[in-house]
């Protein structure tokens, strides 16, 4: 399974790397990494179908992580690709615009990697 | 008559064998003379009553004075304290304008600092698992994974105080911002310092506006080493110019949009002994005559309640007291940009 994950934080990468080392040896998992909107638009055109699971940051510079919801629910392929949305505002108002938007999920930070691994499980 | 004249007239009114033509002329001559002294005396006498009416007056006129001086003294004394009060006024304003700017930013500073925190927490949890498998590997004499494990705890360790340091110096910086300026010239990273505000500001609107978007440009001369200036001082400067940018964005964006793409751009160039810096806004711009008041103290064009009116008249004082020069270019509906140049080398 292919993940996408989208944040403006590079250690990002690292953590991911490390959290899921035992998947990733595995061969359960791999990530692919953009650390901006536009770059997620990027690899998406790019690479098409291939990432079955985008979890996206909402607070980056440029095009935030609902602005890239919606364009990825409007523009990429059907099915489209599920999304699970990340902020560290966990509040109302931005749940209910990505709920809106067509997120199939919505975590908060700091992000729970036990219950994470859980969900992806259910993928 | 007086008395001195008229024993002289009587003498020589007794004297034998004088001519009596003579002596009639000479007595003569002595009433003309009595007549005079009577005119001296009468003229002394008035002059004696000028001298003690003038003496009165003098008197008066010097005690008039001494009460004048009095008033004038207890009139300096009254304007000297206004002068202290307002003194106080003017940093008690300064201060409050510094704690609104900071309350912008109170939500991009928990944000900054919980992003770096998530970090260390995530890397130190990452540790402690890979320490347990450490120990099991050890026991298993696997030496070549050992190593990749070791190796990975080193990283995390990096990350963990590398984020850790993150999250002090936004501390830092917030402390330092609220802090009374010393005044004191330091060494620092002026691109360092601008990267820092440019996103805490961002945060900052992001928490208060969900709806948010700006595209971040920052084109920070890489050749540039650190300056010496008032570090908290430009930093309010530059932190004043970035959110006066985000409002300017934010306002044009309620009025137009679709195709508007708000952008923000902060660009320093070394100029030898000179740096400069500016900050450029597509937003809502202004027209010349706001241009001509944006530096006056309480002016503002935010609605009641939601400017100081203080900031960028504080920004001008600050580039002022560091021997430099800012300066505004706008265009009504289209954007603005503030650029301000200081010396480098700050006494």
């Amino acid at each position: 399974m292919k993940v996408l994950v989208v944040d403006d934080e590079r250690d990002v990468q690292v953590l991911f790397e490390q959290r899921f080392r035992k998947e990733i040896r595995n061969d359960e998992i791999s990530f692919a990494f953009a650390f901006s909107g536009e770059e997620a638009l990027e690899y998406l055109s790019e690479h098409g179908h291939e990432a079955v699971l985008i979890l996206s940051d909402i607070n980056m510079p440029g095009i935030s992580g609902l602005e890239l919801l919606r364009r990825i629910k409007q523009q990429f392929m059907a099915p489209p690709p599920v999304v699970m949305m990340i902020t560290a505002y966990g509040d109302d108002e931005n749940y209910q615009s990505a709920m809106r938007l067509g997120a199939d999920d919505f975590l908060t930070k700091p992000l729970d990697f036990s219950i994470l691994k859980e969900k992806l499980k259910e993928i | 008559m007086n008395l001195n004249l008229k024993s002289l007239l009587n003498q020589l009114n007794d004297l034998e064998g004088v001519d009596p033509k003579a002596k009639a002329e000479i007595l003569d001559l002595g009433k003309k003379l009595q007549k005079d002294v009577e005119i001296l005396e009468f003229k002394l006498d008035r002059t004696e009553k000028v001298k003690q009416t003038t003496a009165i007056l003098l008197e008066e006129t010097i005690e008039e004075l001494q009460q004048k001086s009095r008033a004038v003294e207890e009139t300096n004394k009254k304007l000297l304290h206004s002068l202290e009060e307002l003194k106080n006024t003017q940093n008690q304003l300064i201060q409050s304008e510094k704690m609104a700017a900071l309350g912008e930013l109170t939500a991009g500073i928990a944000h900054e600092i919980q992003n770096p925190l998530n970090f260390v927490n995530n890397f130190s949890e990452i540790n402690q698992e890979l320490v347990s498998e450490l120990l099991e590997l050890l026991d298993q004499q696997e030496w070549e994974e050992v190593k990749i494990v070791v190796k990975d705890i080193a990283e995390n360790e990096d990350k963990i105080k590398h984020h850790g340091k993150r999250a002090e110096n936004i501390v830092k910086s917030m402390l330092q911002h609220s802090r009374k300026s010393t005044g004191v010239a330091e060494v620092f990273d002026l691109n360092q310092l601008i990267d820092e505000y440019f996103r805490l500001a961002y945060h900052g609107m992001r928490a208060k506006d969900k709806s948010f978007q700006v595209k971040m440009l920052m084109h920070l001369d890489g050749s540039l080493t650190p300056i010496k200036a008032v570090k908290q001082d430009i930093g309010r400067v530059v932190l004043n110019l970035i959110t006066n940018a985000f409002h300017a964005i934010a306002e044009r964006g309620q009025f137009n949009k679709d195709h508007y793409e708000p952008q923000v751009e902060v660009r320093t160039k070394d100029q030898g002994d000179q740096v400069k810096v500016e900050v450029t806004d597509n937003g809502s711009g202004m027209s010349d005559q706001i241009i001509d008041k944006i530096f006056q103290p309480f002016y503002t064009t935010k609605p009641a309640g939601q400017g100081t009116g203080l900031g960028l008249s504080i920004s001008h004082d600050i580039i002022k007291a560091h021997g430099g020069t800012i300066e505004v270019k706008s265009q009504d509906g289209l954007g603005t940009t503030f650029t301000f140049i200081i010396p480098k080398n700050q006494k």
